[in-house]
């Protein structure tokens, strides 16, 4: 080293910003054009397309194209977690006297003793969700769609309200054992335990409390969900289920949830 | 200095209890989804488990462990007392209570919705409002890593910044920039629906802005290893660091494109194009570059002490190595499974081999075997290190220090290596039990119960790991030397801006997220539809 090194330009911000932007341009360019182009199959055409579709555009369908619609009404409830926000006290009281239309099969205070379900205790949004599903024939049954045909919004509101407002049928499992297929599911069959989401382990929205309900009620909509003749669960959550059960765990699972000796 | 070393304690202590305590949940979750054990009854209980387990390792532990590495360098490297110790008090205050405000809901299984939030599952608020006053806290050690390199630049003009500060310094800048993902999806997403404000959430947006943090997050957890790489081993092993512009150069390069990458997480994710998949998988791949580029400097550093105590030949200098010093053992064992971990990395950033192990046991052994492994080996270096300086202590229980970094080698191989292969066999990751009695499963047994047999060892070491650090809070007392950092062999007189500061790199990686993340963000905004209902998770049952 002799004498001052003559005074060189710093080139480290230009060069490092060109081999990045160099690496930018190469990699979009085998990302959005060369890649999307060369799929076998690809219905990608043009070089704007290819653009488009790498990035991610949402295309909407194209107007008059006939859209494959289901062959029965689907389910029109939202499951939000504030969907009966608002109710009170006074909902239970209307709620009360709009239930003495339902004492004849579901009891005078939610308990009855056909192989009708109970509704004391029950969460409300479970109430209000097959209520609403009743009335639109999301849910198929000749006994209630003439009974809800006539019930206002807040009328199915007031009614969730009041049965959950009564107390329910604890779980009555003395023996503290129970069939695999509720206590843990069948990992390998996709289900989860039936706890994970009607109560006990945790509770997801619009999900119904099983405790104390009749066990051929049970049984009858777990085979309805298995056939398909039943469908309003939203994202086929209980058809994919009950699909997977054998009749035998559908039958253990009913008693399960029926006991109450 | 006192209360500074009390601080830098302080932040250690909390993030070793936080592991402790981490470290018997996850060996917990392994026993109880294992063949050994009858099904889980509660699932809950497991995803309640694994939430605690994520949040103390992913957030509180590395955090704390750069934060009280970051303040000890700042006060040795630059040789001055560390200017805004109250604020610093005040950031490790957010975190602790943060911490607490965070695992108290997920104790009582209000937020089991994993470290990684998964919306449209949204929990108890104060488990996110815990996570967000941690990173809070953590700014505040940013901003003093910052405002303390730039009181000591301007005292010293020109001189070079000393490599640990750049280190420490460019993971500092690297965790505010990538934080800012999590924290928007917190604030503006996640939060307004566990406030109850409103009931649906964008949850691909969410995931998209988790991904920002999502990968840069492990380059945070990973830039002290490294930084000890550079700067203590070397040094403790009696060598000279072979290129001390190397590491800056290494240190440039995570904070450009080690953050604007985090799409290959969302490789199977419908909202984000395919285009971008790509791109940000060319990015990853090219974050292997800094890596290498340690891995050999280190290598050569190692040969030179080698050959410093006589070694001989193509490998004689191996053998003459200090193998019985504990950071000798520790980045030894580090590059081991750093090599191991980063190959399968390869093979998770692969837009194609993803689809093969995406979501599987297998990237749950990637990420153990990195960070368990490779990173938190160098961690207890670290301590080790440093904690003479620290306590005014000895610190000499040798063989103790041996037997525990032999035992967490030992058991992170033997629990991850399983992992990955009954990934590449199909089991998914986050399931609370399997049923090992069906034929296709079965083969997998044996070796979840082999992994089983890892946690255990893995929780002898963390014992061994207290049994050290506690022998060494009630030592003799001793006044030790100045702390050095290790010496280049060509120590840097003048340096060029670039590599002694970091506004062109910032730039650079701002840049680069605005070219990776700008249009997903955007168009995930604009898009209607795509806002789905909450999840409530911990409602009533």
């Amino acid at each position: 080293m002799s004498g001052e090194p003559a005074p060189r330009r710093d080139r480290w911000a230009p060069t490092s910003a060109t081999v990045l932007a160099a690496l930018v341009v190469v990699a979009a360019a085998a990302g959005f054009v060369w890649l999307p182009l060369i799929q076998p199959g690809s219905r990608v055409t043009g070089i704007w397309n290819a653009i488009c579709t790498a990035a991610g555009l949402i295309y909407v369908a194209p107007a008059n194209q006939p859209v494959v619609q289901p062959h029965f009404p689907l389910s029109q409830v939202e499951l939000v977690p504030d969907l009966l926000r608002g109710t009170s006290a006074e909902s239970i009281g209307r709620g009360a006297t709009l239930a003495l239309r339902c004492t004849m099969c579901h009891g005078a205070r939610g308990l009855g003793p056909a192989d009708i379900p109970n509704l004391a205790g029950q969460y409300p949004i479970a109430i209000y969700k097959q209520l609403r599903d009743f009335q639109s024939g999301a849910r198929v049954s000749a006994v209630m769609q003439p009974l809800v045909a006539g019930l206002s919004n807040k009328d199915m509101r007031d009614l969730a309200a009041y049965y959950a407002y009564l107390p329910r049928l604890p779980p009555y499992h003395p023996a503290g054992a129970g069939p695999e297929i509720v206590l843990s599911g069948a990992p390998v069959r996709n289900v989860a335990p039936c706890g994970a989401c009607h109560g006990e382990l945790a509770h997801k929205e619009g999900v119904p409390w099983l405790e104390g309900q009749p066990e051929a009620y049970l049984a009858a909509q777990l085979s309805a969900f298995a056939a398909g003749t039943r469908h309003n669960d939203i994202n086929g959550q209980m058809r994919n289920v009950a699909r997977q059960m054998t009749p035998t765990e559908i039958q253990e699972a009913a008693a399960y949830y029926a006991n109450r000796e | 200095m006192s209360n500074s070393r009390t601080l830098i304690l302080a932040h250690f202590w909390l993030a070793f209890i936080g592991f402790g305590a981490a470290l018997l949940l996850g060996a917990w979750q392994m026993f109880v989804r294992s063949p050994m054990h009858a099904w889980l009854r509660d699932p809950e209980l497991y995803y309640r488990s694994v939430t605690a387990h994520g949040t103390t390792m992913a957030y509180v532990f590395p955090t704390l462990v750069a934060m009280g590495f970051g303040y000890f360098i700042a006060e040795t490297a630059l040789r001055r007392p560390l200017t805004g110790l109250r604020w610093a008090w005040a950031g490790f205050a957010l975190v602790l209570i943060g911490t607490i405000t965070a695992v108290v809901p997920v104790a009582l299984g209000r937020d089991s919705v994993l470290y990684t939030f998964y919306p449209p599952m949204v929990g108890n608020p104060f488990y996110y409002i815990g996570v967000v006053l941690v990173v809070v806290g953590s700014w505040i050690w940013v901003a003093l890593m910052s405002v303390n390199l730039r009181l000591w630049k301007r005292a010293n003009p020109g001189e070079p910044v000393p490599l640990a500060m750049f280190a420490a310094t460019a993971g500092a800048y690297l965790w505010a920039w990538t934080s800012v993902g999590a924290a928007i999806e917190l604030l503006f997403l996640i939060l307004p629906v566990a406030l109850g404000l409103t009931t649906t959430i964008n949850a691909g947006l969410a995931r998209v802005f988790f991904s920002w943090t999502l990968h840069a997050i492990v380059y945070f957890w990973l830039i002290p290893a490294y930084t000890a790489y550079y700067t203590i081993i070397p040094r403790a092993i009696g060598g000279r660091l072979f290129s001390d512009q190397m590491g800056r150069l290494a240190f440039a390069m995570f904070l450009v494109i080690s953050m604007p990458i985090g799409i290959h997480h969302l490789f199977m994710d419908p909202e984000v194009g395919a285009g971008f998949k790509f791109t940000h998988s060319v990015f990853t791949a090219l974050v292997t570059l800094p890596t290498f580029m340690t891995v050999f400097t280190i290598c050569a550093s190692v040969a030179i002490a080698g050959r410093l105590r006589g070694g001989k030949g193509v490998l004689g200098w191996l053998r003459v190595l200090p193998w019985r010093n504990p950071l000798m053992l520790a980045v030894a064992f580090s590059f081991i499974m750093l090599g191991f971990g980063g190959a399968g990395g390869l093979v998770n950033m692969s837009y194609q081999l993803n689809t093969t192990i995406h979501n599987t046991q297998w990237v749950t052994g990637h990420f153990h075997l990195i960070f368990g492994g490779a990173v938190v080996i160098m961690y207890f270096a670290i301590a080790y290190d440093v904690w003479p300086h620290l306590t005014g202590r000895t610190l000499d229980s040798f063989a103790l220090m041996r037997a525990q970094l032999w035992t967490w080698f030992i058991g992170m191989i033997v629990t991850t290596f399983p992992w990955h292969y009954v990934g590449i066999l199909g089991m998914p990751r986050r399931m609370a039990f399997y049923d090992y009695s069906v034929p296709q499963i079965a083969p997998e047994a044996p070796y979840v119960d082999l992994s089983v047999v890892g946690a255990v060892i893995l929780v002898i070491s963390g014992v061994l790991f207290f049994a050290v650090l506690i022998r060494g809070q009630r030592a003799l007392r001793v006044a030790p030397a100045a702390y050095r950092f290790s010496v280049a062999v060509h120590e840097p007189l003048r340096l060029p801006a670039a590599l002694n500061g970091f506004g062109l790199w910032l730039a650079l990686m701002i840049a680069l997220t605005v070219v990776n993340y700008g249009f997903p963000v955007a168009h995930l905004i604009a898009a209607r539809g795509g806002a789905v209902p909450a999840v409530i998770v911990g409602a009533t049952r």
